[in-house]
């Protein structure tokens, strides 16, 4: 089978997978100084960061939607129970006997269906989450004087307050087996060096030989869009 | 083309929105700086007293004092006998009491308990001449003390025990043309000698504030504003503005810092929205007590015991008196942190007569009522200074005393140290029984603490509160205050999948490692390497 240095993530995406590692890092830090757990910038500080982090990251997460609606990227992500069973057997099982990856990335399906499962809880459950009890932790006042949001007439921060922390929490462990998982690629920095130089090297299918090496820039065609579910490959699970 | 429309527009917005939080508003004069400007202006009196007639005659007593007061300023007198100052009692309603009478002539208190039969030695601080237990007749203007207030040569005093007379060696006519607003030494000759000494009742109303540093108070303070106390004690008509919740009940008439200040008057939006719930005075006076000590603690039971048969007194280093055979025992504070309570403005008070429910419990004399929950609440901070004090355990009532008498025999505690004795007169004289029998129980007083505001520089920072240890406000726990405050449930929770996903990370990872040496130095594995 040969090989092929495919550009898989475009220079957008790149920009904003590593804003949003480091804003994650930053309203990590910055929040559990607010919630009591270490000190550093001093608390009216971390308040200040964290909000203004807060800020970037709707910008940010405003840019990423665009991005993925114009783009078709959004298809990725739509989960698929196809192959789960085989790349869970491929993380418990094949990955101790250097089995190889079930699942195929090609430019057109680069998650594999974990992945897809996985980031698309991130997207629809639990930044969103984060992203309103962030905003009702920083506007939500009792009591309300006026105001949108005066209606809600929540009585405490509190339970906000967990379900923020909570989210925290989550989103911590994913980034913890994130950093993991992503050694588990060709060799262990493959996968980093993909995410920030955009290039990683494939595996050739048929079809693919047009958007290999050179400077290829995006998807252009719609019909190959419309193809993407289609692309994973599954390979056979060999036992040695 | 819809593309380019589509990040046209999220440009368009991104650089209205950029524009509009990076703009600072137009410059305007604020709240402080117009202050700054107000106060350095000094008052010139528009008349001189010393130029009247009817204060050349030679006066022998201080009510020709007053007659001569009222023949110009007529109606004056009629304001005073409307005042607390004058009555000693406010019409207050409160909740669950209905409309009462309340004030120092009949209210209870930890420190000296009550003016009830001990008026002439209490008469020290009333605006009037002559109240004793018996007789003061109340409508009666020629015994408004005038000058007590508008003295502005600072050599007008009340005598000892002299049922609110001046000192025999005032000069009345010296005195009374050369009258003017009150300053804070007229103020302060009562309230900061409240309790009998200074600094004992409030803790930040004291002598200090006669001549205050920016220290000891910003507001106050000599090189400053030099604020006296009726620039916020607004008065109009002799009906000055602020009271304290030691007597008062209702949430009116209070002298406030936004009357100066606003309600927003932070830069910052997170400090102003700190104002929802959290007093001015809780940050802003970081401790009280600066320069001299405030009583804390009162201990009626060990008083009367005596040394050859005479009454003595023990001090500390610093002079203040630690026992006194006719009071007790006692503990003070210097820079003293607050206690934070939650306060709507309303107040409720133990008033004579009250039966106790709770005999175990410290009994609060005067209850500030609030919580989280209620609307107008806010957090304040406050003095409590907690007593033992004599109670009647049968009846389950406080004991009113009888402390003062100028002579022996009459049943005065300070005088014969016999407490069944001064218990009994003491009753008698506020009409409630007494069964005879006396014990002492724990009783808290709750003072508000509302001067002695900090510079800036030393304003309570948030990691004071906002901190899982040592929070001032670790006492007010019906509310969630980030960084104190968490659920155990979501931090094992958290805590507990991060461990899980390391432990995870761990195994998995020492796993392959071990594989792929295993493989590496098997040779029948070499042609599926580099997949």
């Amino acid at each position: 089978m040969g090989k092929n240095k495919v550009y898989i993530y475009k220079s957008f995406e790149r920009f904003w997978h590593w804003t949003q590692a480091l804003l994650i890092f930053f309203l990590a830090f910055t929040g559990f100084e607010i919630h009591g757990s270490i000190s550093f910038f001093g608390y009216l500080n971390a308040v200040r960061y964290h909000n203004i982090a807060a800020y970037a990251f709707i910008v940010l997460i405003i840019f990423a939607i665009f991005w993925h609606l114009s783009t078709g990227e959004w298809k990725q992500y739509l989960p698929t129970l196809e192959h789960i069973r085989s790349q869970i057997d491929y993380y418990l099982f094949g990955i101790f006997r250097n089995a190889p990856h079930p699942t195929k990335k090609t430019v057109l399906s680069k998650l594999n269906p974990l992945q897809k499962l996985v980031y698309l809880g991130l997207k629809i459950l639990v930044i969103p989450i984060m992203v309103i009890s962030g905003l009702l932790y920083m506007f939500y006042r009792y009591p309300q004087k006026g105001g949108g949001i005066a209606g809600l007439n929540i009585g405490s921060i509190e339970p906000i307050a967990l379900i923020h922390t909570f989210g925290a929490f989550l989103l911590i462990t994913f980034v913890i087996a994130h950093l993991y998982l992503i050694t588990t690629g060709t060799t262990i920095t493959s996968n980093l060096r993909a995410m920030i130089t955009g290039y990683e090297e494939l595996e050739e299918t048929e079809g693919d030989e047009n958007k290999s090496s050179e400077n290829s820039d995006e998807v252009k065609s719609p019909e190959k869009k419309q193809n993407i579910e289609v692309e994973t490959v599954l390979v056979e699970k060999e036992i040695i | 083309m819809k593309k380019i429309v589509l990040v046209l527009l999220l440009i368009g917005l991104i650089i209205f929105l950029s524009v509009k939080l990076l703009t600072t508003e137009n410059y305007k004069p604020t709240a402080l700086s117009l202050l700054e400007e107000k106060y350095p202006k000094k008052e010139t009196s528009s008349v001189d007293h010393s130029q009247f007639a009817v204060l050349q005659k030679k006066f022998n007593t201080p009510q020709e004092v007053t007659e001569a007061c009222i023949s110009c300023h007529t109606e004056r007198d009629k304001e005073i006998m409307r005042s607390s100052h004058w009555n000693w009692e406010r019409e207050e309603y409160i909740a669950g009491r209905g409309i009462v009478d309340i004030g120092k002539r009949n209210a209870v208190n930890n420190f000296c308990i009550g003016v009830e039969g001990n008026e002439q030695s209490c008469a020290k601080c009333h605006i009037g001449f002559g109240m004793t237990s018996t007789t003061f007749s109340f409508t009666d203007s020629k015994n408004i003390d005038c000058l007590v207030c508008h003295d502005n040569t600072e050599t007008y005093v009340k005598g000892n025990e002299l049922a609110g007379l001046p000192d025999p060696s005032v000069d009345l006519n010296y005195v009374s043309q050369h009258v003017g607003k009150p300053k804070r030494s007229n103020c302060g000759v009562c309230h900061f000698f409240g309790g009998g000494g200074n600094n004992v009742k409030h803790g930040d109303l004291e002598s200090a504030l006669f001549e205050p540093s920016k220290d000891v108070d910003v507001h106050m303070a000599v090189e400053g504003a030099d604020l006296q106390c009726i620039d916020c004690h607004l008065t109009e008509k002799h009906k000055i503005l602020g009271k304290m919740y030691s007597l008062s009940s209702m949430n009116k008439d209070r002298s406030t810092c936004e009357e100066c200040h606003t309600e927003n008057p932070h830069k910052e939006d997170i400090l102003n929205e700190h104002t929802y719930k959290v007093a001015c005075q809780a940050c802003h006076i970081p401790v009280y007590a600066k320069v001299n000590a405030t009583k804390t603690a009162w201990d009626w039971s060990t008083a009367g015991k005596l040394k050859n048969g005479q009454p003595y007194e023990e001090d500390d280093a610093d002079g203040n008196h630690t026992y006194l055979s006719i009071k007790g025992s006692f503990k003070w504070g210097k820079n003293l942190k607050p206690e934070y309570i939650w306060f709507n403005g309303t107040a409720d008070h133990y008033l004579l007569g009250d039966v106790i429910n709770d005999t175990t419990k410290p009994l609060k004399i005067n209850t500030l009522n609030g919580s989280y929950s209620d609307k107008d609440s806010k957090i304040i901070p406050v003095k409590i200074h907690r007593a033992i004090q004599p109670f009647d355990p049968v009846y389950k009532v406080l004991i009113q005393p009888k402390l003062f008498a100028d002579k022996k025999g009459e049943g005065a505690f300070w005088q014969d140290f016999d407490w069944r004795r001064s218990s009994a007169v003491g009753m008698k004289d506020v009409k409630l029984p007494f069964s005879g029998k006396f014990s002492f129980i724990k009783t808290e007083m709750y003072w508000p603490v509302n001067h002695m505001v900090s510079t800036k520089d030393k304003t309570v920072q948030c990691n004071e509160c906002h901190s899982r240890n040592n929070s001032r406000l670790a006492a007010l726990t019906d509310f969630y205050m980030p960084a104190r405050d968490y659920s155990s449930f979501v931090e094992t929770a958290g805590i507990g999948i991060i461990l899980l996903t390391l432990f995870g990370v761990f195994v998995h990872g020492t796993v392959r490692v071990f594989s792929s040496r295993k493989r590496k130095a098997s040779p029948n594995n070499q042609n599926l390497s580099g997949v």
